[in-house]
């Protein structure tokens, strides 16, 4: 196991050029091209903020119960962003064994770049989306906290490790039970709505359920982000943040040993 | 290089004792999520519930530089043997090892992306194949060049034609320059043209002294080409060595279970005719016979006054076969037995290729035999003194009748044999033949 996760780093070039590929190929064909990678989140960022200023008008208030938070399109964003990263991954990653059938079946390949590169490709698109939201930061004139901003690398390396371990054992297990799919798609919309990304993390009803949600890995990831991103004040979050780091070293590794595990038995299951 | 220097040659690859037993997960139930969460069978579910065996216990090494052939029947682990060399899938028990850079040529073009051009495609796929970016520029033109794909390189691949992918596919794989080629079948790509094109390179290659692994049913490329051969029969080896000698024993055997299957087939034929009833039909005229023939099906029919009892086909060693190499002997034997005697029968044979079409029909009374006395048992033979057909299945009608073709017993298509030729020629009849060549033309020798 460890010397085929040693091996993982001669890889590099193919997972570059994959990642690439699937950049590529995405947008084959449309219009709009690489523009959907802006178009995407913007229509999605649309959607959400219609609805909670316009239908279901959302006055969320700071702790304090007085200031209200305003520019809730930029708080919805800062959440919104790194989950559409995060369960785009998740979704494609989960089917990569099975559409790559044919490189895992034919010809000597490693099996655990596919799940690899569908969580690079969505790495991309957030990165191209962090561009947007930089837009809607000068359009607000919103200056988020300097010295904040240094824990967003470490949010995103996290996060990446977090959203890897998953793919690799989601991708392996989908393999065999190809329920998972299906599955999945359900779990992320509830797992959406139960992490603060619509919502601050800090309303009373979530409060109250404090311990609850504090099991829930991407709540910190995402509280990390609007700490660091929109938030004014210190990140109160990074000891939650960098506990999550460790944790999803661990899962990483468990993952992979999972997925190693079951190598063989892909070329002949898929 | 010749075999003696081969056999010194140190071993690029080694199968030690190998087997490979395909698993087969979850058996007959859907392995879903639910029905393992429910039975708390996850683990169970993914160990192997069946297991094929593809492979037992198959060694043999390649010496390095030598071409080396691998032939049996479909399903006898040619292609297994072809995904543990190149590490594709890895044996249940035993060593496999290998020395060098591997190109398969297993499934030209798995790895291309129809949405992007070849030109990106031949970058991924070379990457993948272990070349970096650079390796690949150089040789891009050659790659290009020999798909013969110059106009269409920045079209998307999913614009191609499957023998365009092939050829890229293929083009890649083999600009890969590896150390070890793994060839599965793959000469049946493209047309005739890229097929020697093929063919060609492959001569290079090995004149180069790289070393080539062919799996293929296409034996006569194994005899000319290869240095030394094996023999694969369910998944166990059968035959190793010169590969004449190998493919020798692979045709003798393809052609007894041939046999078996045809005389099996033709007795259940004959016994379903022999079951049905006995209907009196009209005269039948030999001449009839050609247009009426290719809509026919088997049957038996006749007042049944003369009655054929056996039909043995016969090679020239008096053996009893349904399989005959072109230009062979072939001797027809008929049993009758007249109930009572006769002096008006004629004899009748007619030889019909897979199509329906009559390639020849003749009975005693048009080659001049005037019938004098048929009573009791009786033996008829007609010699044919070389059955010059092309491949194929064919089939006979074996009849006894009276001069004004009222049938005593008719046997329509009854029997079946089939003619083995080592050469691809097509037609209805192999006239005998030779060719020869004078002036300024001369021909290449393959390797």
């Amino acid at each position: 196991m460890w010397h085929n996760l040693a091996r993982l780093g001669r890889y590099r070039g193919l997972i570059q050029s994959l990642v690439a590929r699937e950049l590529k190929a995405r947008y084959r064909g449309s219009v709009l091209g690489f523009f959907w990678s802006f178009v995407n989140p913007l229509l999605l960022l649309l959607v959400y903020t219609f609805v909670f200023t316009y239908i279901l008008p959302a006055k969320f208030m700071y702790p304090d119960g007085k200031t209200p938070i305003d520019h809730y399109a930029l708080f919805l964003f800062c959440g919104l962003l790194p989950w559409t990263w995060f369960s785009s991954s998740l979704l494609e990653a989960s089917g990569s064994l099975i559409s790559g059938g044919n490189l895992i079946k034919k010809v000597l390949f490693p099996a655990e770049v596919l799940p690899i590169v569908s969580v690079l490709a969505n790495m991309v698109h957030f990165f191209l989306g962090l561009l947007i939201l930089a837009v809607f930061f000068v359009y607000y004139r919103h200056v988020p906290d300097l010295a904040g901003l240094f824990w967003f690398p470490v949010a995103v390396a996290i996060q990446l490790v977090f959203t890897l371990a998953l793919a690799l054992l989601l991708s392996a297990l989908t393999v065999h039970f190809r329920d998972i799919r299906d599955l999945l798609a359900n779990l992320l919309t509830f797992w959406f709505f139960a992490t603060p990304i619509v919502y601050p993390y800090f309303l009373d009803t979530v409060s109250s359920f404090r311990w609850l949600f504090d099991y829930n890995p991407f709540f910190h990831l995402a509280a990390s982000y609007q700490e660091i991103l929109y938030f004014v004040g210190p990140v109160g979050h990074v000891r939650w943040l960098l506990a999550l780091g460790v944790a999803s070293a661990a899962l990483f590794v468990f993952a992979y040993w999972v997925f190693d595990r079951l190598r063989d038995s892909f070329a002949e299951a898929v | 290089m010749s075999a003696t220097e081969a056999r010194r040659a140190p071993a690029v690859i080694e199968l030690a004792n190998v087997s490979k037993a395909y698993r087969r997960y979850g058996g007959r139930h859907f392995a879903t999520l639910k029905s393992a969460l429910l039975q708390r069978s996850i683990l169970r579910d993914l160990r192997p519930s069946e297991i094929l065996p593809a492979l037992k216990d198959v060694s043999f090494s390649v010496r390095e530089g030598s071409t080396f052939g691998v032939v049996g029947r479909n399903g006898s682990g040619k292609s297994t043997t072809l995904k543990l060399v190149a590490g594709i899938t890895k044996p249940t028990s035993g060593r496999v090892t290998v020395r060098g850079r591997i190109s398969a040529l297993i499934e030209l073009g798995a790895g291309f992306h129809p949405e992007i051009s070849g030109r990106e495609n031949i970058f991924i796929n070379g990457i993948m194949l272990g070349l970096t970016k650079r390796e690949i520029q150089r040789r891009f033109d050659e790659i290009v060049d020999f798909a013969e794909l110059r106009e269409f390189i920045d079209a998307p691949v999913k614009t191609y034609s499957s023998g365009m992918y092939m050829r890229l596919g293929f083009s890649v794989a083999i600009h890969v320059d590896p150390e070890v080629l793994l060839v599965d079948e793959v000469l049946a790509v493209g047309d005739e043209g890229f097929t020697h094109k093929c063919l060609d390179k492959f001569g290079e290659l090995k004149r180069r002294g790289k070393t080539i692994l062919l799996v293929t049913h296409a034996l006569g490329l194994v005899e000319r080409f290869c240095d030394e051969a094996i023999w694969l029969e369910e998944g166990q080896k059968r035959a190793e060595g010169d590969p004449k000698r190998v493919v020798g024993a692979y045709i003798t055997d393809v052609e007894r279970q041939e046999e078996q299957f045809l005389a099996a087939s033709d007795a259940r034929t004959q016994h379903d005719v022999g079951a049905a009833d006995r209907r009196p039909q009209g005269p039948v005229e030999a001449g009839d016979a050609a247009t009426d023939m290719s809509r026919a099906a088997e049957g038996r029919w006749g007042s049944g006054d003369v009655e054929i009892t056996d039909v043995r086909l016969e090679n020239d060693q008096g053996q009893a076969t349904h399989v005959f190499h072109t230009g062979e002997p072939m001797t027809v034997r008929i049993q009758v037995h007249a109930r009572r005697p006769t002096r008006d029968f004629v004899f009748g044979v007619g030889l019909f290729n897979p199509e329906g079409v009559c390639i020849y029909g003749t009975n005693t009374d048009i080659e001049e035999h005037q019938g004098d006395t048929l009573e009791g048992t009786a033996e008829v033979t007609l010699v044919i003194e070389a059955i010059d057909l092309v491949e194929g299945t064919y089939k006979l009608d074996v009849a006894v009748h009276k001069r004004d073709g009222a049938p005593y017993d008719y046997h329509r298509l009854l029997y079946t044999f089939r003619v083995k030729s080592r050469l691809e020629d097509v037609g209805i009849y192999r006239p005998r033949h030779r060719w020869e060549f004078s002036g300024g033309v001369s021909f290449k020798r393959l390797v």
